[in-house]
């Protein structure tokens, strides 16, 4: 069977709420089901066939061709099976996703894995702010899973998540980590303003040393032998972060003006 | 039935449930691993009066261990669920907390989860740290050497213990020779450990005695200086008798244990002082498991 797959007709003049095309709604379903279901397009709503051709009939595997930053809510919800973004991701993509692995070989806007609990996102690209955040109202983001982001991501990743891993190769924007509870999160590029603000646990683990504010604290430069437990688990992700190595870092706890006891490591320590 | 010209009686060792848990050990090098471990599966020699019976099962290689340190395994087995869940912790609040550079990991997976470094966590005073990783979850507690990593939990599984057999010989030092032969042979089979001091128990018990607070008393059958003042199990010549005692994950790997053990005093021949192998028989009032010495060495047993 071949990957149901949903080429885009034509570009889009407004965001899409692709929520319902995942694997577990639209399993057991036929072509012309699929065909017929309704989706917010703008202020209106149309069948998925007005702007998608769909082909194939396994839904365990999705892919969206042609795929525009308009495309938003892939992935949203999504407990099982596999999607794969040709192009690039709207808003919310991966949004409270529960089970599964979602590829998008572009760029994603804000919000990727907002509310995530489980599985794998990857994003070739780069990817908007708030990546692994809490969505609107919730005071908890990204509570498990997997993200894996191989160019740069904006401000406030990982704003209040709570459990899980967000690799990011590239950059990460101001604010990273900030409000963070718990989790892990790895830039291996530079970072930006107030990192760990108002972090309360968890870890940011730095490959460049960044500026970081009075209430995050030097804690000097030590062997840390669970960092060889994480790297491990690191080990089967197709990233650069397979290939950390060395136990040693610079740590910093805080941030101490909320009380937090989260750490910074540092990889290349000064 | 004669293995090189030494009896192998038609006896069986008569075996008990037990509540069984392995756990990793890692340190710096072997060296702090051992002494760990040691400290661990110390004065763990029998349920009798310790709580637990417990040993290291083998070394691990840097490739098997969860951190790539090198590391032991060790085995601990109770008679219930409460008393390993108590030893387990206290042991490790004192034996593997406070050993320099060591690090403890569940080394078996089960349904009954019991707590490895879950309350031992506090001893953080709210500077411990955990880390959820690949599904399981570590805890880091702050100490004068850098850190102690320990998992959180590691499981409880069904075991058995009591599995025994008795070297009966001419003389102490030739019995001691073949307890010490079968010993480094049983030590390369896995899932199962020797509690004793090096393995070797020279105070073999059984069930009851004339006090009536004690529970378990000197099996005097196979004592070699009452062979006329009791209703003995000996001939003559028998100056010694050693037994091992085999705690397990299961049956077979008891039975396995035994075999290569008595494999190996066998092969020593009847020279060499052993004249008779026999097994700790209590008729039926010790426990379920039967551990026929003629079975297993047929490779029969079930």
């Amino acid at each position: 069977m071949n990957a149901l797959t949903f080429t885009l007709k034509n570009a889009l003049k407004f965001s899409v709420n692709c929520s319902a095309l995942t694997p577990n709604s639209l399993d057991n379903k036929s072509i012309t089901d699929v065909a017929n279901i309704k989706v917010t397009y703008g202020n209106n709503t149309v069948p998925v066939s007005d702007l998608f051709d769909i082909t194939g009939s396994d839904a365990t595997h999705i892919v969206f061709k042609n795929a525009s930053n308009k495309l938003d809510y892939i992935g949203a919800h999504m407990s099982s099976g596999n999607i794969t973004i040709e192009g690039n991701a709207g808003s919310y993509l991966g949004f409270t996703m529960k089970s599964g692995e979602i590829h998008c070989t572009g760029s994603a806007e804000s919000y990727a894995a907002c509310n995530m609990v489980n599985g794998l996102l990857k994003i070739d690209a780069n990817v908007g702010d708030f990546v692994g955040a809490g969505s609107e109202g919730l005071r908890k983001g990204m509570r498990g899973g997997t993200v894996i982001i191989k160019g740069n991501a904006g401000d406030r990743v990982g704003d209040q998540m709570r459990r899980g891993l967000i690799l990011i190769e590239g950059n990460a924007g101001d604010y990273c980590g900030s409000r963070m509870i718990a989790g892990t999160i790895g830039v291996l590029g530079n970072v930006g303003a107030y990192t760990a603000f108002n972090m309360h646990r968890g870890t940011l683990l730095l490959k460049n040393a960044p500026s970081l504010h009075s209430t995050v604290q030097d804690c000097g430069t030590h062997t840390l032998p669970y960092l060889s437990l994480l790297f491990k688990s690191f080990k089967k992700y197709n990233t650069q972060f397979s290939q950390l190595n060395s136990q040693r870092v610079q740590r910093f706890v805080g941030d101490a003006a909320y009380k937090g006891n989260g750490e910074v490591l540092v990889l290349n320590a000064q | 039935m004669l293995l090189n010209n030494i009896q192998i009686d038609d006896t069986f060792a008569e075996a008990f449930n037990m509540r069984g848990a392995r756990v990793i050990i890692t340190a710096q090098n072997l060296k702090w691993a051992y002494h760990a471990a040691n400290a661990m599966t110390g004065f763990a020699t029998s349920v009798i009066g310790c709580g637990v019976e417990a040993g290291i099962e083998r070394e691990l290689t840097i490739e098997e261990t969860p951190d790539g340190r090198p590391g032991v395994s060790i085995l601990m087995f109770a008679m219930g669920s409460k008393v390993l869940m108590q030893q387990l912790e206290t042991r490790m609040g004192q034996c593997i907390l406070t050993c320099p550079t060591a690090a403890a990991f569940s080394g078996i997976d089960g349904e009954d989860k019991i707590s490895l470094g879950k309350h031992l966590r506090y001893f953080g005073d709210g500077f411990q740290t955990s880390k959820l990783i690949d599904g399981k979850r570590y805890w880091r507690i702050p100490v004068m050497d850098g850190e102690f990593i320990t998992e959180e939990t590691t499981s409880m599984v069904r075991a058995i213990g009591g599995g025994n057999f008795l070297i009966l010989a001419t003389s102490q030092p030739a019995a001691l020779a073949a307890a010490e032969v079968a010993i480094e042979a049983m030590k390369k089979v896995p899932n199962v450990i020797m509690p004793f001091p090096g393995g070797v128990v020279r105070s073999g018990s059984k069930v009851g005695s004339k006090y009536k607070t004690m529970f378990a008393s000197t099996n005097d059958a196979f004592c070699p200086t009452l062979k006329g003042a009791t209703n003995t199990e000996l001939s003559p010549e028998i100056e010694s008798v050693m037994e091992i005692v085999i705690d397990g994950l299961t049956f077979e790997d008891i039975a396995l244990s035994m075999k290569v053990g008595i494999e190996a005093i066998c092969n020593l021949g009847a020279d060499s002082g052993v004249k008779r192998i026999s097994a700790g028989n209590y008729g039926g009032k010790l426990g379920p498991h039967l551990f026929k010495l003629h079975d297993i060495l047929n490779g029969s047993n079930s």
